[in-house]
């Protein structure tokens, strides 16, 4: 019964032009490598997490938890652009907003999958998150917050499917607003620990949701693009507007975002402590110099500024590329934010101390963050092929 | 009282002055010669002093302890040599499984050059703070780790541990560590599930030291030796990292 009303359900929504043999190859490899990546994740719940990964007492988080942050903030703008399509209408986005509100689902699921092989006992959390909750905790907002989005999240989904608008609208509603309020809480996380200064101060939760308005329109753009590309067919104007529109938003982003960047910076210049300049240090001269200045500002901020002031948004394929780099550029500024605030002693001076610690992600570190990219990448294949046919919409509620 | 008269009276001297009223002394010195220039560019006064205890929010004024027991040490820095007994005996008692970092407390070293060419070599023994206002206590999503009401004492609960390890990135004095035979953040404790609860009154570390460096106690009992350490005025008391406010209970000092 439930089989028969759920085949109903998928030969309404799926897309038959994506029943190739080459999407089924694309979907078990993108399995393969997701199953793989995160299984060697996992494996540090049996042989030990010093075992696996590089992170040490020092250094206790790395390029796992910063995965986490990138599709996190990626899911949170993705959510919010989708919401602010639903709720208000209208908006040339809205055509496509289906479409985000899946791949914002699947973003937060690798976030999930990514942090479930970084906690140490997750098992733990599920129970005593709920039983010993800390209202004092950012992690303890951040997790409850990003569990009532996904939740909120499906329902909606699940109202788009059904065709139930209203339904959908509110659950996306709810959505959008416990994924701005987790999505600050992630900042807050680090904004909120006075021991490492380069994290310290109010800025962080606004410059996170800066980086999820600006990741949500390149993910916007990009999956866009993709959904096109796989199908081989030209996007329709309307398809075309929509990206214009996401581009519009995401160059905008993009000048905030780096005027944000640029002032963060400076700030460690000019006063405060020895430790936050220490840190700020590490980016422009020190060990993450050449992930800084090369994939962070380089490919992450110029380059696609470049590439819309050349092309003016005119160009759907060059507007996915900048997108492309601005989503690369946004992975390693997360991954730059956690390594600079840790790679410096918390005692400079003592233990003859070097002015950097020594944090190099391991192997296996990296097998989880392409584990994680899998998990988007099938997602995204899924999503088309089996509810392709609600992802764009002529008209919209 | 007429002023003529003053020249009549005789001097009482400096020797029986009451401590109480030098403090009084000092604080009037920092409010005339500025609190806003810091109370230390033109007073003649040891204000240095005068500014830790009565000033300086990381030093608790006497009196301000909110624990029923509020347990502390204080570290007289320059006894220490080094001779790590200390890390032996807070391995052996609390049973800390060594390596991958594993420690409960240690002794930082630092060299420091001199004009000579010589150089000045200084040990400093450090251990969780049990702060008043612990970062670890606040981000723990579980109250995996908490203040005891009773003594004041930072201590897990580790089947709550979720090992996210934010408590480790959020404390200032690299105080905690992952522990995996325990599946746990593990940390000191003041040896309150070892000594203390079979009733001794020192820890492990405080007994084992040779030079006596630390000094543990309550720091509400006024006849204690921590008690009259961190209040006696000509003692000078600092603490680590105070930019964090976190407002520790483990001070340093030169005796």
């Amino acid at each position: 019964m439930a089989n028969n009303s759920l085949t109903k359900i998928f030969s309404q929504t799926e897309d038959t032009r994506l029943a190739t043999p080459g999407i089924n190859w694309a979907m078990l490899i993108f399995l393969i490598i997701s199953i793989v990546g995160l299984g060697l994740g996992a494996s540090s719940f049996i042989v030990g997490h010093e075992a696996v990964y590089n992170n040490t007492r020092e250094v206790p988080w790395g390029l796992i938890i910063a995965t986490y942050a990138f599709w996190a903030i990626t899911s949170t703008g993705l959510c919010i652009y989708a919401a602010i399509s639903h709720l208000f209408g209208g908006t040339r986005m809205a055509i496509v907003s289906n479409r985000m509100v899946w791949m914002s689902i699947i973003c937060i699921m690798a976030a999930f999958a990514t942090i479930g092989v970084e906690i140490a006992s997750p098992h733990t959390m599920i129970i005593y998150n709920i039983l010993s909750p800390n209202l004092t905790s950012n992690i303890w907002w951040m997790g409850t917050l990003y569990g009532i989005a996904v939740g909120c999240m499906i329902l909606e989904f699940f109202g788009l499917i059904k065709g139930f608008a209203r339904f959908a609208v509110v659950f996306g509603t709810i959505a959008a607003i416990a994924e701005v309020f987790a999505n600050s809480c992630l900042g807050g996380v680090f904004a909120t620990l006075p021991a490492k200064p380069f994290w310290y101060g109010g800025q962080l939760p606004i410059y996170f949701l800066t980086a999820a308005f600006l990741s949500g329109a390149a993910a916007t753009i990009l999956f866009n693009y993709l959904a096109y590309k796989i199908r081989g067919v030209e996007m329709s104007a309307a398809v075309k507007s929509a990206m214009h529109s996401a581009g519009k938003a995401m160059t905008l982003v993009l000048i905030l975002y780096s005027v944000a960047t640029f002032w963060r910076l400076i700030m460690f210049f000019v006063g405060g402590t020895e430790l936050g300049r220490i840190a700020a240090e590490a980016l422009i001269t020190g060990p993450l110099s050449f992930f800084f200045w090369f994939l962070e500002i380089g490919i992450g901020l110029l380059i696609p500024m470049i590439l819309i002031i050349i092309f003016r948004l005119q160009n759907v394929a060059i507007m996915a590329t900048a997108g492309f780099l601005i989503l690369v550029g946004q992975f390693f500024a997360r991954y730059n934010m956690v390594a600079a605030g840790l790679l410096v002693p918390g005692t400079p001076g003592w233990d003859n101390a070097p002015t950097y610690l020594d944090y190099v992600p391991s192997l296996i570190e990296w097998a989880v963050i392409v584990g994680s990219i899998a998990v988007v990448c099938l997602g995204f294949l899924i999503g088309e092929r089996v509810f392709g046919k609600i992802f764009d919409q002529k008209e919209h509620h | 009282m007429d002023i003529k008269n003053l020249e009549k009276e005789q001097n009482e001297g400096i020797e029986s002055l009451p401590s109480d009223e030098r403090r009084k002394f000092l604080q009037m010195g920092l409010a005339v010669t500025g609190v806003f220039l810091g109370g230390t560019l033109l007073s003649l006064t040891s204000v240095s002093t005068a500014k830790g205890r009565n000033a300086d929010p990381a030093i608790p004024a006497d009196g301000q302890y909110p624990y029923t027991k509020h347990y502390g040490m204080i570290m007289r820095q320059n006894h220490c040599v080094g001779c790590e007994k200390c890390m032996d005996a807070c391995v052996e008692t609390n049973n800390v499984q060594i390596g991958h970092g594993a420690w409960r407390t240690t002794i930082q070293e630092r060299l420091t050059p001199l004009d000579s060419g010589r150089e000045k070599r200084e040990f400093r023994p450090i251990l969780c703070n049990q702060c008043n206002r612990p970062p670890c206590v606040r981000v723990c999503p579980t109250k995996a780790t908490y203040k005891d009401p009773e003594t004041g004492i930072i201590v897990m609960d580790d089947k709550k541990c979720i090992g996210c390890k934010t408590c480790m990135a959020a404390c200032p004095y690299n105080a905690r560590y992952y522990s995996h035979a325990k599946h746990a953040i593990d940390k000191c404790n003041f040896c309150i599930d070892t000594l203390l609860a079979a009733g001794e009154k020192q820890t492990a570390c405080v007994t084992s030291c040779p030079a006596h460096v630390r000094v543990f106690g309550d720091l509400k009992d006024t006849s204690s030796e921590i008690y009259k350490l961190l209040h006696k005025p000509d003692n000078k008391i600092w603490v680590i990292r105070p930019d964090c406010g976190a407002l520790p209970n483990v001070f340093y000092m030169n005796a």
